[in-house]
């Protein structure tokens, strides 16, 4: 049974069709890629996925529970829409750390908003919280910057920051962790540390779906690869069968043009 | 009249600057939020109204939408501005407390009405330019992290916010301090009126020079405290 099914999912922006029918499935433990070059649709489906945009055709499966139909009547509700974005977690493209917050204020703040909503928060609130920040620290550890938990965001170098959104998106707990282009915004010299932090959450069985024009980590990390291409899946597969031996035209073409540069 | 006989009379003056300036300062703050999500609303019932409202009021002097204020609702109610409805409040008060001079309050309330109206506008527009400057991005990391709006806006955005328009609204509240003088075209008796009343009851001009002093002091106390709320949100950088 898989854990994310999207189904033909379309969204335009006024006469703009950006996404023209994505349909996919991906198992739990299991990272995919989308690649594609700009425009192509990859972070508006991502976006979509995560409510950010409210996708105009397309049913939304997690864990068989349909979060997301076009066909069902109501607009969702904005708890609905909330409650739909717990399931995912999502690291952009340029951080968007809170500026105003240390490295563990960061990955604290939203369970700690959310833990006020539990029955039992006023009467253990301090033990809560401890335990908010005990898992914070650890993830925040895991993420290799625990000699940086007081810092705030502008003391952090491109890929620190990078590393602390990625404990913070996972520290709501998410089935699935969606990254944007999430090494797009770093100097080469630090897509590295990213890249491998995402690795380690691989080999812990995380279920991600990674937006990247990292073809040589996509090929390595991926479970399975999705070109896009105009707002369509125009090849997906195995690493091996998307890198290796695509078959459409337009894959080989964009990569051809990857392997050239 | 003695200097120090002087610095007492414009004292008492001066504690009626004080009390206009806080109560609008108080008052138009959260009057300018409002405004300034108005005017920031997707509806354009609610939208336009207002970016009329803030273009009429930042459009007409101050010391004009006074005189709106305190005229207008005696000339809508009867026809007749003598019939002043402040007025009437002041000499309610007066016989109340037994006074010999006609107290001011009544004649407050219509200076603080328009003051706080006023500066609200002001306020709003420095507000949405500092809600509108903060990226989308940020928004949308609090919205994925499963926060409710209102908890992006308080716990996310509102201190970003703060942080950049601090230099604007230090300005805005200086300006602030020293158009309470516009009091005195309804004759409220705060610091610039005592000294003027002093002026042609004892032929004495210097008290109105000697005024200067207290607002030079009170922008000075403003001033530092500001720069010390600027200081202290600088550790980080939005």
């Amino acid at each position: 049974m898989a854990l994310l099914e999207v189904t033909d999912i379309t969204k335009s922006f006024g006469k703009t069709e950006v996404l023209k029918g994505i349909s996919f499935s991906l198992e739990k433990g299991n990272v995919l890629s989308i690649i594609g070059s700009s425009g192509s649709g990859k972070t508006t489906l991502l976006r979509c996925l995560n409510f950010l945009e409210e996708a105009d055709g397309g049913i939304i499966r997690v864990d068989n529970k349909v979060l997301f139909d076009s066909n069902t009547q109501h607009a969702l509700t904005d708890a609905e829409i909330r409650q739909n974005r717990l399931h995912f977690g999502l690291v952009f493209q340029n951080f968007n750390l809170f500026p105003q917050y240390s490295v563990l204020e960061n990955v604290c703040l939203a369970p700690k908003l959310h833990a006020k909503e539990r029955p039992d928060y006023k009467t253990n609130a301090k033990e809560i919280c401890d335990e908010i920040e005990a898992k914070a620290r650890k993830l925040i550890d895991d993420v290799g910057l625990s000699a940086k938990c007081d810092a705030y965001p502008c003391e952090l170098s491109g890929g620190q920051q990078q590393r602390v959104a990625i404990a913070r998106a996972l520290a709501m707990d998410p089935e699935i962790l969606f990254f944007d282009e999430p090494t797009s915004a770093l100097d080469p010299e630090l897509t590295g540390e990213i890249l491998r932090v995402i690795k380690e959450l691989a080999t812990r069985e995380m279920t991600m779906v990674i937006v990247t024009h990292e073809m040589q980590f996509a090929a390595e990390v991926s479970d399975q690869v999705i070109f896009m291409d105009d707002g369509v899946i125009a090849e997906q597969g195995t690493p091996d069968e998307v890198f290796v031996h695509p078959k459409n035209e337009r894959t080989k073409a964009f990569l051809s043009r990857y392997n050239n540069q | 009249m003695d200097f120090w006989t002087i610095t007492q009379e414009l004292l008492q003056g001066f504690g009626i600057t004080c009390l206009l300036f806080a109560m609008t300062l108080i008052l138009a703050i959260p009057l300018g939020l409002l405004f300034a999500f108005c005017s920031m609303s997707k509806f354009s019932v609610i939208k336009v109204p207002t970016k009329i409202f803030i273009w009429i009021i930042r459009g007409i002097p101050l010391m004009l939408f006074i005189f709106v204020i305190y005229y207008l609702p005696s000339l809508l109610a009867d026809g007749n501005a003598a019939l002043n409805i402040f007025n009437t409040i002041d000499l309610k008060m007066t016989m109340a407390a037994g006074s010999r001079e006609l107290l001011w309050q009544g004649r407050f309330l219509a200076v603080l009405i328009a003051f706080v109206i006023n500066y609200a506008c002001y306020f709003s527009e420095i507000f949405r330019g500092g809600i509108e400057s903060v990226s989308q991005g940020q928004y949308e990391a609090g919205y994925v992290l499963g926060m409710t709006k209102s908890q992006v806006f308080f716990k996310v955005v509102l201190k970003q916010v703060i942080k950049r328009i601090v230099p604007a609204l230090s300005n805005e509240i200086i300006t602030l301090v020293k158009d309470t003088a516009l009091a005195n075209a309804i004759a409220i008796p705060e610091i610039i009126k005592c000294a003027k009343d002093m002026a042609s009851s004892q032929a004495l001009i210097w008290p109105l020079f000697y005024t200067a002093v207290f607002y030079l002091l009170f922008v000075g106390i403003v001033t530092v405290l500001l720069s010390r709320v600027e200081k202290k949100l600088s550790y980080f950088k939005a």
